[in-house]
């Protein structure tokens, strides 16, 4: 269940309003993702929960309509 | 999370594999034939460092491949824990390795090869 690159950087920018956000179409499939966020939302957060946060903004989209999304999270240096 | 109390057979087969087993991975397939990608890329690791893990399949029972994403709050397949605790998936798992934080970390776990 595919999911264009535009939904994805969407759900991604309304969850990080302050972020620096690259989304990459690995495979050209709409189905594998690699996103880089730089946000202070991640400043001290372990990095699973770093992730857990990127989940969240995606609303369940995650393994359901989402097959893979490489993530790197990073707070701003 | 892992400590509540539940009657939930799936959590609590997750919860005894995670306690009895130093290191488990939640894959898709086995460690001999992964059925995954992701999977594939944590197994290899694993056996680099030479670590002994168990791996569960999750691709045998639905309950188990929705129970592991809830009892983790994580979507996605695979997932390490060591000692208990959920390490990560494919990418930190990776991201860990790389950077040599993962060895360091199963060595002070005690769960380092020897």
């Amino acid at each position: 269940m595919p999911m264009p690159i535009a939904d994805l950087e969407a759900a991604l920018r309304e969850g990080f309003p302050d972020a620096e956000i690259q989304v990459e179409d690995l495979a050209g499939d709409n189905d594998h993702y690699r996103a880089r966020i730089v946000s202070a939302a991640f400043a001290g957060v372990p990095r699973v929960k770093q992730h857990q946060l990127v989940y969240a903004a995606l609303k369940g989209k995650m393994g359901g309509e989402l097959h893979a999304l490489a993530l790197e999270t990073s707070a701003p240096a | 999370m892992s400590d509540a109390a539940t009657t939930d057979p799936v959590h609590d087969f997750i919860a005894k594999a995670v306690s009895e087993h130093p290191v488990v991975l939640f894959m898709k397939g086995v460690p001999d034939q992964p059925r995954c990608g992701f999977s594939s890329q944590v197994v290899q690791i694993l056996d680099q460092l030479g670590v002994d893990f168990v791996g569960v399949d999750v691709l045998q029972s639905e309950p188990l491949r929705e129970g592991i994403k809830r009892f983790s709050d994580w979507p996605t397949i695979p997932q390490l824990y060591v000692k208990g605790e959920f390490v990560g998936g494919c990418d930190i798992v990776r991201e860990m390795f790389q950077t040599g934080e993962l060895q360091g970390f199963l060595e002070q776990q005690g769960v380092a090869a020897q």
